[in-house]
């Protein structure tokens, strides 16, 4: 109760205390609210980040044992035909993404921007709904999927196509990739297809109503007047999930456990796959930071890409 | 021919029908086109959903018999049964004893819960920082900052594995947590919702005796809520479903979460699919609740980053 009484004096007595300056000396609050990222980035981002350009230099056996080799492990990757095959591989998988997810992602977003209401978010929810399923989750799944003879998907292109009912996707090497691709559209077409929408929400509806009064195809108004128009958003996601495609590993990992993702004939084998194999599992973290550091370059430039571009579209 | 072809053959006999009908004026045919184009890619996204569902309480004997679930006059204890999740729960021998699937729900959860709330903490608290205070070294830390997050994780990974042996952090969940508890994409989305927060609001607090801690507690975070909750969603649906890391820094199986040890049970159950199918289910369910929860915020969420980035 007395606690209660003090309470109510108290604001009488503070108020001319306020009336002071407070603070004459630099705010220290915002670098106390920057503390914890600031420790936490320095340790394990910048250090490890310099470090991995040191490991990149030494061959290790382990983390235990290491040596000088000097530029032998960028030497050895630009001789391995493993890394090139895994190079290739990961290209390929990222122009799959390019020209045949981004299209069908926009597609379903076209078809989606003209309906309305509750339809439309049903929709938008349901095609969104693979993204909620980890990468290996959706590996896992599929691996049963593709079963010969049982699988859903042998059994549904059988169905189709009159093909494939015996076919051992994940054990065939001309295979392997498509398997990959069809597995990464189920889980990302309606991710971007989610960003797509959004943009075209926000185009000017008089602008593509002129085009059409004018005599313009639908496809015209879409390429000439649409598509100009979300060219940020286009930007954004092409770069974006070309980033994401050249991290491919856990698909193909969960869809070919056996060999450790690599699949008959390497035919599965990515860039971080064999970051994973010379660093994690064969011990020489020295190599597989020099393959990060290759994959590093190879985003940064897609990143440097990205903001060029971004500023062309934007005269 | 089979079922298949003719139900595709008669949706594309509606539409000739419809264009037959008003062929100068196709809007109606164009709208059963897009119907039935959305309809298409709905059920193709959703057959692994409904086949997965009946391929863990279909019974190992007839798990190939029947596509999806067998038909209602065959259903009965032998077909349709709890069988996989019984054997999926009986548990694993392992070294260091009988180690049981609740454990790695368990991990899992623990470690997804953990990194989110250290998140939501400690980038809220920097992204307050950048959004509303000005102090030396702002500019080159923000540029850094965006420099990070180019650099792709994985890069991260064999220094990092090196470092946390020497720390004897390997095998620990310590390990697993401090290098994830923040990050430079959740400040900036935090610093994106808090800078548009008015100054008088906050020089309001400040006379009204708040503390700047104070202020960030009770006047800007109660404003950010749906970006928070967005923010926690995502967060947690990343670690949920996050391999790498805990592939390589956790060893014992009773520490194990359920991507690593579901991925391992591939191998141990080769056959058996029904059973790492069902520990898959399961490992899908606590996400879809947190985003039926949150649908809105998330898809909002996830939209304005692009079109304001």
């Amino acid at each position: 109760m007395t606690h209660g009484i003090e309470e109510q004096v108290r604001p009488a007595k503070a108020a001319p205390e306020i009336e002071q300056p407070r603070r004459r000396r630099p705010n220290l609050a915002p670098y106390a609210f920057l503390a914890p990222y600031l420790v936490v980035t320095g340790v394990f981002v910048a250090y490890p980040l310099v470090h991995a350009a040191v490991l990149a230099f030494h061959q290790t056996n382990g983390p235990a044992s290491r040596a000088f080799v000097g530029l032998d492990n960028f030497r050895y990757l630009l001789t391995d035909p493993v890394f090139h095959k895994a190079l290739w591989n990961t290209t390929v998988f990222a122009l799959f993404s390019l020209f045949l997810q981004l299209p069908l992602s926009m597609a379903l977003a076209l078809l989606l921007n003209t309906s309305k209401g509750r339809m439309k978010s049903i929709f938008r929810l349901v095609l969104f709904s693979p993204n909620l399923v980890g990468q290996i989750f959706v590996g896992i799944l599929f691996s049963v999927l593709f079963t010969p003879r049982y699988g859903l998907i042998n059994r549904f292109v059988h169905a189709l196509v009159g093909w494939g009912l015996e076919e051992r996707w994940l054990g065939n090497p001309s295979l392997v990739m498509p398997a990959i691709v069809i597995t990464s559209l189920w889980l990302w077409v309606g991710f971007n297809m989610i960003y797509f929408l959004a943009a075209l929400q926000s185009v000017d509806k008089s602008l593509e109503e002129a085009a059409r009064v004018d005599g313009a195809n639908r496809f015209q108004v879409f390429w000439h007047v649409t598509l100009p128009s979300i060219r940020h958003v286009v930007v954004f996601v092409v770069v974006t999930s070309l980033i994401g495609s050249y991290q491919l590993f856990e698909l193909p990992l969960a869809l070919m456990p056996d060999s450790y993702g690599r699949g008959p004939d390497d035919a599965g084998l990515t860039v971080i796959t064999y970051l994973y194999d010379v660093g994690f599992t064969s011990g020489d973290l020295g190599l597989g930071s020099a393959v990060g550091w290759l994959l590093a370059v190879i985003i940064f430039g897609l990143s440097l890409l990205q903001i060029k571009v971004a500023r062309v579209a934007e005269d | 021919m089979n079922a298949l072809q003719i139900v595709l053959l008669l949706l594309a006999l509606g539409f000739v029908v419809l264009y037959a009908r008003s062929p100068r004026n196709p809007k109606l045919a164009l709208a059963y086109l897009r119907w039935v184009a959305l309809g298409i890619a709905a059920i193709l996204v959703l057959a692994p959903f409904v086949w997965l569902i009946a391929a863990v309480f279909k019974d190992r004997a007839v798990l190939n018999e029947y596509v999806f679930f067998p038909p209602p006059s065959e259903w009965s204890e032998k077909t349709v049964n709890l069988g996989n999740l019984r054997r999926l729960f009986a548990g694993d021998d392992t070294v260091q004893g009988k180690v049981f699937f609740w454990q790695y729900v368990i991990n899992s959860l623990f470690f997804a819960s953990a990194i989110t709330i250290l998140q939501l903490t400690f980038c809220s608290l920097a992204g307050y920082a950048l959004a509303k205070y000005d102090f030396v070294g702002k500019r080159p830390l923000m540029v850094f900052m965006l420099g990070s997050m180019m650099v792709p994780p994985v890069l991260l990974f064999p220094p990092l594995y090196e470092m946390m042996v020497k720390l004897d952090l390997i095998d620990t969940y310590h390990g697993l947590i401090l290098p994830s508890m923040v990050g430079a994409y959740g400040i900036f989305l935090f610093r994106q919702a808090m800078i548009s927060i008015p100054k008088e609001m906050l020089d309001a607090g400040r006379i009204d005796g708040c503390s700047e801690f104070g202020i960030y507690l009770r006047l800007v975070m109660p404003l950010v809520r749906p970006m928070s909750a967005a923010f926690c969603l995502v967060t947690f649906l990343g670690q949920w479903n996050s391999f790498f890391g805990p592939s390589i820094f956790l060893q014992t199986q009773s520490k194990l979460t359920l991507p690593v040890i579901l991925n391992l049970y591939i191998g141990f159950y080769q056959t058996e699919y029904g059973v790492f199918l069902a520990g898959t289910l399961l490992a899908i369910i606590p996400p879809a609740i947190l985003f039926f929860a949150l649908e809105k915020e998330f898809i909002s969420g996830l939209a304005s980053g692009a079109v304001k980035g």
